[in-house]
């Protein structure tokens, strides 16, 4: 394994675990605490809808996938303050729409045989420059974010009515933390696949939840505890030669076993 | 004359056809201990909250007085504060919350935490609803009535002129329901306070004036002990509500 550093390819893949690792942990712990899961599973999805697109055009992956994924953020978004009861309903429609946009565009794409399958379950090994350099974007502007507005945020989330009450606009803040969502979905497909990309957001921020008593710490901790299962999937992965995203998320989801295992016993 | 610190004036409001509330006229006055009580579906939490600007009136007018300037100067407690317990957020975060988004400051900016006065300012807060804490404690890992005090800590943060409180005790324990009435009736030497309840308690023993609701608004001044009930009656929640709501005048009558 320790020569495999050598590789620009798989040091590429570990910064890439690692930047996605980070925004994963931060805004996953939003989408935890506000309930949003279902939400970003369904901008996941309809995120296939701009890769589709993208082909189709010509454009860089990440452009499209950001700019449809932040569209079906919006309107999502929109519906939620008209008809939050009937949400479900909508996200399950952008949900399904997207993907077959998408599908329906890589058809149309003449002489183009896309690997569906890295879309839907990751290509860490593949990931290129620009993509580095998307991502290390991305992590600034959630930095930023957090810093700047972590007190309404924090207010927003935890009692949005008392929040309005106290003149912050918990609309504005609803909508830019489904578009963080958004990117942050976008490029966590490069690394574990939009199939599996909620997992990555929400079993480290599960745990990460129950051992902290502050947003902040809860965030903090998210992005550790991504960043080790991104790593360890990442070197089994390679040494057992299977899918990347796969392994992540297994590693994940038997780390989460244990972690409730023993929660269980000492309570 | 006591100070009129709100004014309601023939407001009505309707979500969609039917009218939730009917000519309501009342004034709330300063130091006062106003209950509103009613049936379930009789228009109380609207009631509130078109007094707290969350609603608007269709007809008729909300008057506050002018010490009231801004939205923090009204300290409101929620009902149903036992909603998202597993959110990770401390004692101290969600007394700080009460402050609302206005002091914008550099150091802000720059940091994510509490300036030392905002700490001693939400000590202080804590303090009056008798809760000595660590600031650092999990809000989840409180009782009821301990976490229905830091809500209270949350909305007198700001020190308000009047404090809203939304069924404070529907959810916590007979002694805990005891410890939150006294605790009011503390606050009340300087706080108006406003408070929804289905609770005889509060409303024979700790209520200046009571308002019943049922679409229509019926005032009674519980000072003149024509409705104070005495411990020793058994009095059903069902007959309390049928008394305040047929005997009572309407307050147009009253203010005649």
């Amino acid at each position: 394994m320790i020569e495999a550093l050598h590789y620009t390819f798989i040091q590429n893949a570990l910064l890439a675990a690692i930047m996605v690792s980070i925004v994963a942990g931060i805004i996953g712990s939003l989408i935890l605490v506000n309930k949003m899961t279902f939400l970003a599973g369904g901008i996941a999805h309809s995120s296939y809808g701009g890769i589709g697109l993208a082909i189709y055009f010509g454009l860089p992956i990440f452009f499209g996938a950001s700019m449809f994924a932040v569209f079906s953020a919006i309107i999502i978004a929109l519906i939620s303050f008209k008809q939050r009861h009937r949400l479900d309903i909508f996200i399950g429609l952008i949900w399904a729409v997207g993907m077959a946009i998408g599908i329906v565009f890589v058809d149309l794409t003449p002489g183009y045989n896309v690997d569906l399958m890295s879309y839907l379950f990751g290509s860490i090994l593949a990931v290129s420059q620009e993509d580095l350099i998307f991502m290390a974007i991305l992590v600034v502007v959630v930095l930023i974010f957090i810093h700047r507005f972590y007190k309404e945020i924090l207010a927003v989330s935890y009692d949005s009515e008392y929040a309005t009450l106290r003149g912050i606009n918990a609309k504005f803040f609803f909508t830019l933390i489904l578009i963080l969502s958004a990117l942050t979905v976008v490029v966590a497909i490069k690394v574990v696949g939009l199939i599996l990309v909620i997992a990555l957001m929400t079993m480290p921020t599960y745990i990460a939840e129950q051992i902290s008593n502050s947003l902040y710490g809860m965030m903090i901790k998210s992005a550790i505890i991504a960043s080790v299962f991104t790593v360890t999937g990442l070197i089994i992965s390679y040494q057992f030669d299977i899918t990347s995203g796969a392994a992540i998320i297994l590693v994940g989801a038997t780390v989460l076993s244990i972690f409730t295992i023993i929660k269980k016993i000492l309570a | 004359m006591q100070k009129t610190l709100l004014k309601v004036k023939d407001l009505s409001f309707k979500y969609d056809k039917e009218y939730v509330l009917k000519d309501i006229n009342f004034e709330l006055y300063d130091k006062d201990f106003f209950a509103i009580t009613g049936p379930n579906g009789g228009g109380k939490s609207t009631l509130i909250k078109l007094i707290l600007n969350i609603l608007k009136p269709q007809i008729g007018t909300i008057e506050l007085d002018n010490s009231i300037k801004s939205s923090l100067d009204i300290g409101y407690v929620p009902q149903n504060t036992n909603i998202n317990l597993e959110f990770p957020i401390s004692v101290l975060d969600v007394t700080m919350m009460g402050n609302g988004a206005k002091h914008k400051t550099l150091k802000r900016l720059l940091n994510i935490n509490y300036t030392n006065l905002e700490i001693e300012c939400a000590k202080s807060s804590l303090a009056k609803v008798g809760m000595q804490v660590d600031l650092n404690t999990k809000i989840s890992n409180l009782s009821g009535g301990q976490r229905q005090r830091v809500m209270i800590a949350r909305a007198i943060c700001s020190h308000p002129k009047l404090l809203i409180l939304d069924e404070p005790t529907s959810s916590i324990d007979i002694e805990g329901q005891k410890e939150i009435y006294k605790l009011l009736k503390e606050l009340n030497k300087d706080i108006t306070i406003l408070v929804v309840t289905h609770d005889l308690t509060v409303i024979s023993n700790y209520a200046n004036r009571v308002l019943y609701v049922n679409q229509e608004g019926f005032l009674h001044n519980l000072k003149q002990d024509r409705f104070r009930v005495n411990k020793d009656e058994h009095f059903c929640e069902v007959e309390l509500m049928q008394m305040l709501g047929k005997n009572g005048e309407n307050l147009m009558g009253e203010q005649n």
